[in-house]
């Protein structure tokens, strides 16, 4: 049973720098928790003091219902990923994978078993006895997550363990990982800042920024109920478009836009929205909820014309971009839609997944 | 040549103009370097008679005998100067790499208060030369009551190696990515072992490098020695020569050079034998996590 508590951690640096700036965290036994967030947010920071390598300003952590505030890394059982590997560059892949066990006075079969286990589950059973320089990153990669999966620790810390890999084999080494979960579920700690692979891995994912947690959640949960502005940009590609509207209450609910549109709330979220009717608030609409017309619209869709500015064919999709009064803004369509750079068209705006953002607060209402 | 435009060859014709210049300030340089020793060994293997009768060609010996060499190894007192040049070498040696690496392993990686002016304190000392503090040195050393003792060279040679080995090991720890000590504290290990498993072998070019510096300190030595020591006991092999086969205006060329083929022996048989680590070394920075 390992759970990871966090509990008002705050961490300065010298000079006052305050990266963490007292975070609260529960993570359950056998969870993958992915943490994310833009560069400087202080993930690193948070996973370091997790594994014992940074000191904690205040606050408590403990794993497995013990604090270890003040307990060394080797005594937290932990392991560690590290972007860059780290692998011992003098040792074979064996002996990488087994400095631990062998500090730890494990008997020699025992070692032998579990790192052959782990090469096999990782496959790189043959290369057990190359030197990291002779290895492919994405080896290397694998040589690393075997050295902390033989020591069987309670928790496995992940930093950015896939940003130097290229860009298809990110992908294949992110399904091995969410396997080898699979075949030992392990309470994890998963820090990157790419949205995807937090969306694509994680249990939960922690959205931090500015060294406080924006929130946690199931990724869908993040996904179609982002509490802040920050969430719901950060999560999700293309990018929410955020729009500048007025809500004005005029016979129903109506979101403004800057060009004059009305947009009809949907009525099921008249009553979440109406206290702040006559505010200046943000609009966020995802580009696959602006789209094409239909014949038969579901309920809750509004219209709106565009001058088309750019359009994008992906294949599947097309994006269009366009402007409203100086807004950027990003719609999703069918590739079959004629969309003409110059050109006017109708596009519908599925209203019951809007979100509206209270310019003050930034938070979803 | 003004041309700017890419004729065929023109590269090649360039590469090859370069390799001239190269092999020829080469060869010069080898030819400089390698003549004295060269001189050396051929001198060592005259008769003195040979020698002093300075007639025919010079650089090579007429009548090769190794009675210099038979002459220096049957001394006792040869071999006594030989015999503390080599305690003292390696005693040295051991107490310098010992410290500096120990200093340089604190230095780049506890990561505690002052250990920046640290190291750039223990550089400067290394700037300033020998030869200005065998007079203050004097007198700590007769307050030691250690003139005239081999040991005062092992108290002194050091305070010369460790700065400038440890300066090179702190460059050499410092190029180690900071994920692989940590790799290791969160695999189990102490910070000895850390050391031990992880610093030294993957710092070991440089550790040899810091090594022949340390070695070749101690092993050409000829001012301290020759200030501090006097009697025939306590007395290395590079002040022994002069000390012995220098009678006066009395020079036992023969013998001199015999003595110092004898002397160049070990460093050479070193620097070959560690030679593709030393250039290494000298390449510092090239060990990659
Ligand atoms: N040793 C340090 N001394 C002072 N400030 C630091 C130190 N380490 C990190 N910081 C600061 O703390 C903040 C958080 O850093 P952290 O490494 O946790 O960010 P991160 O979220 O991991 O970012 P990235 O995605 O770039 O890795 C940053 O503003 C950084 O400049
Ligand atoms: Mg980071």
């Amino acid at each position: 049973m390992a759970q990871v508590s966090i509990r008002k951690v705050v961490k300065a640096y010298e000079g006052n720098v305050q990266a963490v700036k007292g975070i609260d965290l529960e993570i359950a036994d056998e969870e993958f928790v992915v943490l994310v967030g833009p560069s400087g947010c202080g993930k690193s920071t948070t996973l370091r003091m997790i594994a014992g390598l940074e000191e904690i300003t205040s606050g408590d952590i403990a794993i497995g219902g013990e604090v270890v505030n003040d307990v060394p890394p080797r005594d937290r059982d932990i392991a560690m990923v590290f972007q860059n590997y780290a692998l011992y560059p003098h040792m074979s892949v064996f002996d990488n994978m087994a400095f631990g066990l062998k500090l730890r006075k494990f008997p020699k079969e025992e070692i032998k078993k579990r790192v052959d286990d782990a090469a096999k589950m990782l496959d790189i059973a043959m290369l057990l006895d190359r030197k990291p320089k002779a290895l492919s990153g994405g080896q290397r990669q694998r040589v690393a997550m075997g050295r902390a999966i033989v020591r069987n620790p309670k928790v496995f810390l992940f930093d950015e363990p896939l940003s130097n890999l290229d860009a298809k084999l990110r992908v294949q080494m992110r399904t091995e990982i969410k396997k080898v979960h699979q075949l030992v579920p392990t309470t994890t700690v998963y820090v990157t800042h790419d949205q995807i692979e937090a969306m694509t891995l994680a249990d939960r994912v922690v959205v931090m920024n500015h060294g406080i947690i924006e929130q946690v959640g199931a990724p869908q949960e993040l996904y179609h109920n982002p509490a802040t502005r920050f969430v719901a940009g950060f999560i999700g590609s293309p990018a929410m478009n955020f729009l500048t509207v007025k809500l004005v209450s005029d016979n129903g609910l109506y979101v403004e836009l800057a060009d004059g549109t009305r947009l009809a709330v949907n009525p099921a979220r008249i009553d979440r929205y109406k206290p702040h009717a006559g505010k200046t608030m943000t609009l966020g609409l995802r580009p696959e909820h602006l789209t094409e017309t239909h014949t038969n619209e579901k309920p809750g869709t509004a219209y709106l014309d565009a001058t088309v500015d750019v359009t994008e064919p992906m294949g599947m999709e097309t994006m269009v971009h366009f402007f409203i009064k100086g807004e950027p803004v990003c719609a999703r369509v069918d590739p079959l839609t004629v969309a003409i750079p110059g050109q006017i068209l109708r596009l519908a705006a599925d209203m019951s997944n809007m979100h509206l953002i209270d310019n003050d607060t930034n938070k979803v209402v | 040549m003004s041309a700017t435009i890419a004729r065929p060859g023109s590269l090649h014709r360039q590469r090859q103009w370069t390799l001239w210049g190269s092999y020829t300030a080469l060869s010069f340089f080898v030819v400089v370097f390698l003549v004295p020793p060269f001189y050396m060994l051929m001198t060592s293997l005259k008769s003195s008679a040979e020698i002093s009768a300075e007639a025919g060609n010079p650089w090579y010996p007429h009548s090769p005998t190794l009675a210099n060499y038979m002459t220096l190894l049957g001394s006792d007192s040869f071999m006594r100067y030989f015999f503390n040049s080599v305690w003292v070498t390696a005693v040295v040696v051991v107490v310098s790499m010992v410290i500096s690496i120990l200093s340089a392993f604190a230095l780049s990686r506890m990561g505690f208060k002052g250990a920046q002016v640290l190291s750039t304190g223990v550089f400067l000392t290394y700037l300033i030369p020998p030869s200005l503090l065998f007079i203050p040195l004097f007198q700590i050393v007769g307050w030691l009551g250690l003139i005239n003792s081999t040991w005062v060279l092992v108290l002194l040679f050091p305070t010369l190696a460790v700065p400038f080995a440890t300066w090179i090991m702190i460059g050499y720890f410092s190029s180690i990515p900071k994920e692989l000590d940590e790799a290791a504290l969160i695999d189990g290990a102490s910070y000895m072992q850390i050391l031990v498993q992880i610093f030294i072998p993957v710092a070991l070019p440089g550790i040899i490098a810091a090594t022949i510096f340390a070695f070749t300190i101690s092993w050409g030595a000829f001012l301290y020695p020759l200030a501090y020591l006097y009697s025939a006991d306590q007395v290395t092999l590079t002040v022994g020569i002069v000390r012995d086969l220098i009678r006066g205006d009395v020079f036992a060329w023969g013998m001199i050079m015999a003595a110092c083929v004898i002397g160049a022996a070990p460093p050479i048989i070193i620097y070959t034998f560690l030679m593709d680590y030393y250039v290494a070394g000298l390449t510092a920075g090239s060990t990659k996590g």
